[in-house]
């Protein structure tokens, strides 16, 4: 098992050197820079442009930048943001919290619903109930975010009144952030009612942000429960007169498993990438929000060392997906 | 289940609404820091110089007027190149967690605001490795300002190099708010000089209390302000970058006050008895800068002929679903010495054809640059270019529609040699003319660097903009900027398109806001009704 996860880390060296070039190159393809955004409408002379360059080092040639940005990486530098000046690993942090505690949220939600639908949709094949929740899912699935987040505000929020439109918390809660996470703290502040205001808030984009993990969860949870359920010992557990819960529990649900737990790994990728338009909706101070502001702005290091931590993240969260199949399949180990 | 939620937090809203008055601005985007002085962005200013800053001079509110600030008086030579600030008594610095004030505000407070800025070798200009003064730089204070002296404590003398009627102005613009010295010392000896832009420390109406990034900015009254104090105890900025979810927000009560609606929403707006809809016109102007230098549009006949071609009321009902007024000058009604003689070209598609052919113009094509961003004065260029495309076909010109990502289309339409018209606009700084003209239009500014997109040197308006500048009698300046526009109108080196409305929707409770003409957002004024 040591040497399956060395082996499995060992991958990531190149594929991390891999993406420092990309996060460093993707920002420096976009046209414009962040001088002339600084400037705006009031224009700045070839003087001034090329004084402020010269002092955030993008005069400098682009090969000789990278590797001052690659030799600060190792020294654990991240960079200082052009915009707020605050290094960006801080900023990261600060917001980081809030992002995991709505994706936990979002992936829990889209597990919890999406498993059992597709198990259930499996069994009953062809049934309604499949026909629906397919149908639904594939509607999900096509979902854009922006439109759905803002659908779901006016309906819950503005008609009902039954959840506030965005935010983490109610402002009239105050407390010192201590791990970040609004659910947590909240707690720890011991003020009334403040648990229960973080989680109202928590409710829609998280919603918002399950819908299309939720609909891919569900799909897939179907075709390989379908598949299992043709295989051979799936018969003779049912030939062996054993109970039909059994049989679906355990040898078909078991195996049918892994291709999901690998769909729901991959879809933390698909998560943050939602996570930029529900942050940017339901005003949710996380790395999406942050990360589409640094781009429209041009904020180099916030964007090159952004993506580089979001990558190096769902990298790790791949690699423990990878490490759990270990565990429901003993064959992966061997291999 | 989702409604007990609701239950128990509007429980302990009631409760803690009981205590103290709460103030909620759902502002539109985040602040970049907390010192406003190496920034350029509104929505920062609303969040630093506006309510925890003071400057030497302020402008009146709901005006562009400048009324005595920290400097109680001022007097200023003959020749116009001295002015010498007479500082107010008693003044207050706030105190947080890591500083308390041994001394009240006096001229080294000034002094250090300033210097900080302009002298390269300063301990604090380069407080927080790469930052830049980008407002001082470019309202041309290294040029301008000669000296600053302190006579006393409550003294001070600033020598100019040349006379500038705008300097009262100017210094009553966020980026000269004046910093605490006492505090910068304390923060430099305890090593940690960034917090002069994380946990600022001001004279203004309100203290600085946190900030979540991305999320909450907080403050509380100051109690011992020096002016009226503020009627709110708290002030909360929510920060929601969505205008539709900010709107929401305003409806469900979540906030009590947002900028910037959607022009799609305003109907809506008016027609909901819970809130109420402040407007005014926007000190901004929205225009089609023709490349002046380059046939034909170097022919004033040509320009005018195709201004003549374009229906502005048909962009301004369409693009600025009327939240705008046509415009006829360079510079918005609003501005003092706004000339309201002047009579805008007629569209009359048929005399602007005549006038082509006189011209000797035929089978003219040319390219319209469209912003790739929505600003206040543009909500949508590029429907823009498309209707004066449809009309300037109607005269047998053809137009093509071009557009570049916003830094570059800004570097390059600026470049000389630029093909085609572009259109672009500008938010005034400081309420004074100078800052349109000057900026927009003069030969100086027709260069590298500059913002005169139109490239237009006309030597008899620069001169007028020159001497109103020196002139320190307003009757004066107004005539002369009066004249400048008559040159504008008759040279016609832009199509100006319109002014825009700005529109403030607040919840039905708030009394007391004053709308500012220059776009700020201030908030010592407001009222909540029980």
């Amino acid at each position: 098992m040591l040497r399956f996860i060395l082996s499995k880390l060992l991958y990531l060296v190149p594929t991390f050197l891999g993406i420092t070039i990309i996060a460093f190159s993707f920002v420096r393809i976009l046209p414009g820079d962040p001088v002339l955004l600084m400037a705006g409408e009031r224009g700045v002379t070839p003087e001034r442009h090329a004084e402020l360059s010269a002092q955030l080092g993008y005069d400098k040639p682009l090969v000789l930048q990278y590797f001052d940005f690659l030799g600060r990486l190792l020294q654990g530098d991240f960079g200082n943001s052009l915009v707020t000046k605050k290094p960006v690993l801080t900023e990261f942090l600060s917001l980081f919290p809030a992002t995991v505690e709505l994706g936990l949220c979002a992936i829990l939600i889209a597990t919890l619903i999406g498993v059992p639908v597709g198990v259930l949709a499996a069994i009953r094949r062809g049934s309604w109930f499949d026909q629906v929740s397919m149908t639904a899912a594939l509607v999900g699935f096509s979902m854009p975010i922006f439109w759905w987040g803002l659908l779901l505000i006016i309906f819950f929020s503005g008609m009902l009144g039954w959840t506030p439109v965005s935010g983490r918390i109610s402002l009239l809660y105050f407390f010192p952030n201590v791990t970040g996470f609004m659910l947590i703290d909240s707690l720890l502040s011991g003020q009334e009612g403040a648990f229960a205001s973080a989680l109202s808030h928590l409710i829609l984009p998280s919603v918002v942000l399950a819908t299309i993990p939720l609909a891919v969860i569900a799909r897939q949870t179907r075709s390989a429960m379908l598949e299992v359920m043709g295989e051979d010992y799936v018969r003779t557990a049912r030939a062996k007169g054993m109970p039909p819960y059994r049989v679906i529990g355990i040898h078909a649900l078991r195996n049918a498993m892994i291709p999901v737990i690998t769909t729901i790994g991959l879809q933390i990728g698909v998560l943050m990438a939602g996570a930029i338009l529900t942050e940017t909706i339901f005003s949710w101070p996380g790395i999406g929000k942050w990360m589409i502001d640094s781009i429209a702005r041009r904020d180099y290091p916030v964007v090159q060392s952004g993506l580089l931590l979001i990558a190096a993240l769902v990298m790790i969260v791949n690699l423990l997906v990878d490490l759990t199949y270990g565990l429901i399949n003993p064959r992966i180990r061997v291999k | 289940m989702k409604r007990l939620f609701i239950f128990a937090s509007a429980l302990a809203m009631s409760a803690a609404m009981a205590e103290a008055k709460t103030f909620v601005y759902c502002s539109e985007a985040s602040p970049e820091g907390f010192d406003p002085a190496p920034y350029t962005a509104g929505g920062t200013f609303d969040a630093s110089a506006h309510p925890v800053f003071n400057r030497l001079t302020e402008f009146k509110k709901g005006t562009t007027e400048v009324e005595p600030g920290l400097a109680e008086s001022w007097e200023v030579s003959e020749d116009g190149t001295v002015y010498t600030f007479k500082l107010r008594q008693g003044v207050k610095w706030q105190s947080n967690e890591k500083f308390t004030p041994t001394r009240d505000f006096n001229a080294d407070d000034v002094i250090f605001s300033y210097e900080r800025q302009a002298k390269a070798d300063h301990p604090w200009h380069q407080y927080i490795p790469g930052i830049t003064y980008e407002y001082y730089t470019s309202m041309a204070m290294p040029e301008l300002i000669k000296s600053i002296e302190k006579i006393d404590d409550y003294t001070v003398k600033f020598t100019l190099n040349q006379p500038e009627a705008p300097f009262l102005a100017n210094i009553a613009m966020p980026f000269a708010s004046i910093v605490s010295q006492e505090y910068a010392d304390a923060l430099m000896a305890a090593g940690t000089p960034e917090d002069m832009n994380n946990l600022p420390i001001g004279t203004g109406p309100f203290k600085f209390v946190a900030y979540q990034k991305d999320a909450v900015i907080r403050f509380q009254k100051n109690p011992d302000y020096w002016g009226t104090p503020a009627i709110v105890d708290d002030l909360v900025f929510a920060i929601t970058p969505d205008a539709a979810v900010r709107l929401q927000k305003l409806k469900a009560g979540e906030c009590h006050l947002m900028p910037y609606p959607a022009p799609a929403d305003i109907e809506a707006i008016k027609a909901d008895p819970t809130l109420k809809l402040d407007e005014q016109a926007g000190l901004n102007v929205g225009y089609l800068a023709y490349n002046t230098t380059m046939a034909p549009f170097d022919n004033p006949a040509v320009r005018k002929a195709l201004n003549m071609a374009i229906n502005k009321q048909a962009i301004v009902d369409a693009v600025f679903q009327g939240a705008a007024v046509p415009a006829k000058n360079p510079i918005p009604p609003t501005m003092w010495s706004y000339n309201d003689s002047i009579q805008d070209d007629p569209y009359d598609p048929e005399a602007a054809k005549k006038m082509l052919e006189e011209a000797g113009v035929k089978d003219l094509s040319m390219k319209i640059w469209a912003m790739p961003v929505q600003r206040p004065y543009m909500p949508n260029a590029r429907r823009t270019a498309e209707l004066m495309q449809e009309d300037l076909s109607k005269i047998g010109v053809s137009v093509e529609i071009v557009s570049y990502e916003w830094g570059e289309y800004l570097a390059k339409s600026m470049e000389a040699g630029r093909d085609g018209a572009v259109i672009l606009g500008w938010t005034g700084d400081n309420g004074d003319p100078d800052n349109f003209l000057s900026v927009l239009l003069s030969c100086d500014s027709a260069g590298e660097g500059g913002a005169n997109r139109a490239f237009w040197c006309n030597e008899d308006f620069s001169k007028l903009l020159k001497d109103a500048k020196v002139t320190a009698d307003p009757a004066e300046r107004t005539a002369l900027y009066e004249q400048a526009q008559v040159i504008f109108k008759e040279q016609a080196p832009w199509f100006t398109i319109a002014h825009s409305t700005q529109y403030v929707p607040m919840s039905a409770k708030v009394s007391g806001f004053v709308m500012s003409p220059l776009g700020d957002f201030t908030f010592e004024t407001v009222d909540i009704a029980e």
